[in-house]
């Protein structure tokens, strides 16, 4: 028998306890045992981002992740964001209005991606591209165009959807700020 | 029945499937699994030419999961098949690295890995040539090009012409290998129940994979079943059968369970087809005024031995500019190398990219403006054929483009816009796109309520077909969009071509339009009311198509770019793309303003970053993953802007619409190239334009 160990997994607020080779990734833990089809696997190399879920509340590359390193974690998949009384989450929603998306197998990754950047930003973390002299740390960064391109390259989009997923991005993230 | 007509096509439409995509609910290839569903591998070969001595599966049927290893010993035997890609495990012989020489079994996807790993091959190896150049003793000139132009074209005198021009430009442009890299890699999942065969595949056309499956299994097509609802990309790459059905099938057929067959992002390169690089030559002879007078596109590339595939580089130059005098030739050598095939644009993307370089070199010898040279040389009829356009707008797309950009103030002397340590230059470069179309059929059924079911095998790979096809059926019903349901993707749907080539939406839009005006003729016959059973039409357009044209019909667009050169390391950075297209009607402007922007990103990509090499010493790829082959990410697309201009075109389709998934991608690297020139001085002739081929020109 290959090497197991008992995992327990609470994904979307419910709890699995799963008996996973120890090989096993996040990834193909959601995907192939809990079937949730959300987060995709486009290189499960760390690569291309498609497979990004929230991992303790931050992003993370589910493929690049052994579930059985993770017991206990709580992961968040975009079949699991808030939805609001039209069944979207406002990101979810941003990426339909501004066609984010051709093919869509990036889409999740992107979404949820975004929803870790929009957290990170709030809580003050600078990126490569942050004025020396912007917010003083720990105060929010605010989210120009230029801050979410060069927070979301790890998720990329062959079908090159980039500025209208700036765009809903942009969009949540404005309305955050004036909220 | 009464809203008027022409109402939804033209409107800014939102995907119909979008929802399903941003939730996570849409299913790919991969995401079905059927129970008792078991994992593949492939086992790659790691030797570039050779035959296969000896398999031992000992080690690998001892990982714990492991059900079976196929190999060319044990496989159950397929028909030949037309494509040889898909012919592995039919023999021990190995074309190229990367071939694929086993098929690991597993009950998970980590033992089915682990059990490939554990495979060991023995190969007796042979002599491998996987190097293309300019006097490889193999050229050859092929009869025809890949899709069937002619290899060779000559037209007046053309030595006599240049001799005895003016001016001259004599230029040759080089391109790396390039790779479709779709994100989601080539999967299928294949069950056999009842003696019919079901499989689930990325694909861009499921009616070919059934047929070919059919054949290869020696079935009746009607009991194999191919679907591709949803397909995460392909851009060329998944519009041929790929091994992945085939060997799925296989595997489910010897162990007698489903097999889930997805290829990791590495074997993508060697498996899945590439555009090979090509080696061009353009020549340009001209009046004083730049006016072409002769004009002359030489094109090598390279095949692999089993197949040939002719990257038809020389095709633009038989329609773009007035050319008197004209030679347009391919020359083509086998290598011991994967076999190159479709990827976005094949042929005019690589053509345009020689051409519209070259046309910028031509107006600087000619001291004119590169838009005002192009207007020079627009044609009055296509050179090659004779043909008179049925539309084309290449000089309404420069002068909108120029003055959106706002062209006119450019200063046309190179390397003078410092900004710190960046250099700054503006380019410009035509674009076009020939507009095919191909039989296809369709049904359209009304049901008592006052919906609309219609049916067609159409594959939506992201381009947004399944709206706009809803878009054109409610058009040709008179029914409001939301009472039209579309299905699309599965092979038992009334037959479809495949989505490539720029032709899907004039095809099957056509089909669908002559159904769902049939129906509405039925409905019409029957009093206007639709009887409890339902009323139904169908549609073929096999004839109306074979009608043919008496008219040149391409697409066409002008692309505008601004770069900025870092002097200190030789990074080129796209800091504005701005494209005008002239392709027909635009049916859903939401969609069609995504594709152009894709395939423009694409050619961003081909001008600066996407280019692998072929180890002369391994083989094939180095460059197998996303981190050593680049393609554009967010930080590196800035302002990409798409425009169109509305274009009237009767001699097209119903709906008077062009292709557009491809045309973006064409010209766009030669752009960037003429920018980069404007910008430094330095005409690299070599694409991507990466920082390690500029920064020793940059003194
Ligand atoms: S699948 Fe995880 S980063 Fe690509
Ligand atoms: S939408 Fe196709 S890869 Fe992003």
């Amino acid at each position: 028998m290959p090497h197991t160990s008992e995992v327990m997994l609470h994904v979307n607020g419910t709890p699995h306890r799963l008996t996973l080779d120890n090989r096993t990734t996040v990834l193909d833990a959601l995907r192939e045992h809990l079937r949730l089809t959300g987060p995709k696997k486009g290189c499960d190399h760390g690569q291309c981002g498609a497979c990004t879920v929230l991992l303790d509340g931050r992003r993370a590359n589910s493929c690049l992740s052994l579930a059985v390193a993770h017991s206990g974690a709580r992961i968040t998949t975009v079949e699991g964001l808030p939805r609001g009384t039209d069944g979207l989450h406002p990101l979810q929603q941003a990426f339909l209005d501004r066609d984010g998306f051709q093919c869509g197998y990036c889409t999740p990754g992107q979404i949820c991606s975004a929803l870790g950047v929009i957290a990170e930003a709030a809580g003050g973390h600078p990126s490569h591209v942050t004025a020396a002299d912007g917010p003083p740390p720990g105060e929010p960064v605010p989210l120009t165009a230029d801050e979410i391109r060069e927070r979301m390259s790890g998720n990329i989009c062959r079908c090159a959807a980039y500025p209208h997923i700036v765009e809903a991005i942009e969009d949540v993230a404005g309305a955050a700020v004036t909220s | 029945m009464t809203t008027s007509r022409e109402r939804a096509l033209g409107a800014d439409t939102v995907r119909i499937e979008g929802p399903a995509k941003v939730t996570g609910t849409a299913l790919y290839a991969a995401e079905h699994t059927p129970d008792g569903c078991l994992y593949a591998w492939v086992v790659p070969a790691t030797v570039a030419r050779g035959r296969i001595v000896s398999i031992d599966t000992a080690a690998a049927l001892a990982e714990p999961g492991a059900v079976a290893v196929l190999t060319h010993e044990n496989a159950p035997r397929i028909e030949e098949p037309d494509d040889p890609i898909l012919g592995a495990l039919r023999d021990d012989r190995v074309p190229h690295r990367g071939w694929i020489v086993a098929v690991a079994v597993a009950e998970t996807p980590e033992a089915a890995r682990a059990t490939a790993d554990a495979v060991r091959v023995t190969y007796a190896t042979e002599d491998h040539d996987v190097v293309l150049t300019t006097d490889h003793p193999g050229l050859y000139a092929p009869e025809t090009a890949n899709g069937g132009y002619p290899g060779s074209r000559e037209r007046g005198d053309f030595d006599a012409a240049y001799a005895a021009a003016p001016l001259t430009v004599d230029v040759t442009y080089s391109m790396d290998p390039m790779h479709n890299h779709p994100m989601e890699p080539h999967a299928a999942v294949a069950r056999w129940h009842d003696g019919r065969l079901t499989v689930h595949d990325s694909s861009q056309g499921s009616a070919v994979v059934r047929e070919t499956l059919a054949a290869l299994f020696a079935m009746d097509p009607a009991h194999v079943t191919v679907i591709s609802e949803h397909v995460g990309g392909g851009f060329g790459s998944k519009g041929t059968p790929r091994p992945q059905p085939v060997l799925a099938a296989l595997a489910a057929r010897y162990v007698g369970r489903p097999v889930k067959l997805a290829l990791h992002r590495s074997q993508l390169p060697a498996l899945v087809g590439h555009r090979p690089s090509t080696i061009q030559r353009v020549r340009l002879g001209a009046g004083p005024d730049g006016v072409i007078r002769a004009l002359a596109h030489e094109v090598i590339t390279y095949t692999s031995t089993i197949k040939e595939f002719v990257e038809q580089a020389a095709t633009p130059a038989r329609t773009m500019y007035t050319s008197p005098h004209s030679r347009t030739t391919h020359r083509v050598v086998a290598l011991d190398v994967p076999s190159p095939s479709w990827m976005r644009a094949p042929g005019e993307a690589s053509g345009m990219y020689a051409l519209e370089s070259a046309m910028d070199e031509l107006a600087l010898v000619a001291g004119v403006d590169p838009v005002q040279l192009r207007v020079r040389n627009e044609p009055s009829h296509e050179p090659d054929s004779g043909r008179a356009y049925s539309s084309r707008h290449l000089v309404e797309c420069l002068r909108e483009g120029a003055r959106r950009f706002g062209w006119r103030d450019r200063d046309p002397r190179p390397g003078v816009r410092a900004r710190g340590r960046f250099l700054l230059g503006s380019g410009v470069a035509a674009a076009s796109y020939p507009v095919v179309i191909t039989p296809s059929t369709a049904e359209a059924r009304a049901a008592a309520d006052g919906g609309f079911l219609v049916r067609v095998n159409a594959t939506d790979i992201g381009t947004g077909a399944r709206t706009v096809l809803a878009q054109i059926a409610a058009d040709a019903l008179h029914a409001p969009l939301d009472r039209v349901r579309i299905e699309i993707g599965d092979s038992d749907l009334p037959r479809a071509p495949l989505a490539g080539g720029s032709w899907g939406t004039g095809s099957w839009g056509w089909s669908v339009d002559k159904a769902c005006r049939a129906l509405r003729s039925r409905i019409e016959a029957a009093g206007g009311t639709v009887p409890a059973e339902g009323l139904s039409a169908s549609a073929d357009t096999t004839d109306d198509v074979q009608a043919g044209t008496e008219f040149a019909r391409h697409a066409y667009g002008a692309h505008f770019v601004e770069v900025q050169v870092d002097r200190d390391t030789g990074e080129i950075r796209v800091r504005r793309m701005l494209g005008v297209f002239a392709a027909g009607r635009i049916l859903n402007p939401r969609t069609a303003r995504s594709q152009f922007i894709g395939g423009m990103t694409m050619g961003l990509g081909m001008a600066l970053m996407e280019g692998a090499t072929i180890d002369p010493v391994a083989g094939d790829f180095p460059e197998r993953d996303l981190a050593s082959y680049h393609v554009p990410a967010h930080a590196d697309v800035r302002s990409v802007e798409a425009y169109w201009i509305e274009e009237e075109d009767p001699h097209l389709n119903p709906m008077g619409s062009k292709g557009i998934g491809e045309i973006g991608i064409v010209g766009t690297a030669a752009a960037i190239g003429n920018a980069v020139r404007h910008a430094t001085g330095v005409r690299l002739r070599e694409v991507p334009m990466r920082p390690d081929r500029l920064l020793p020109h940059l003194g």
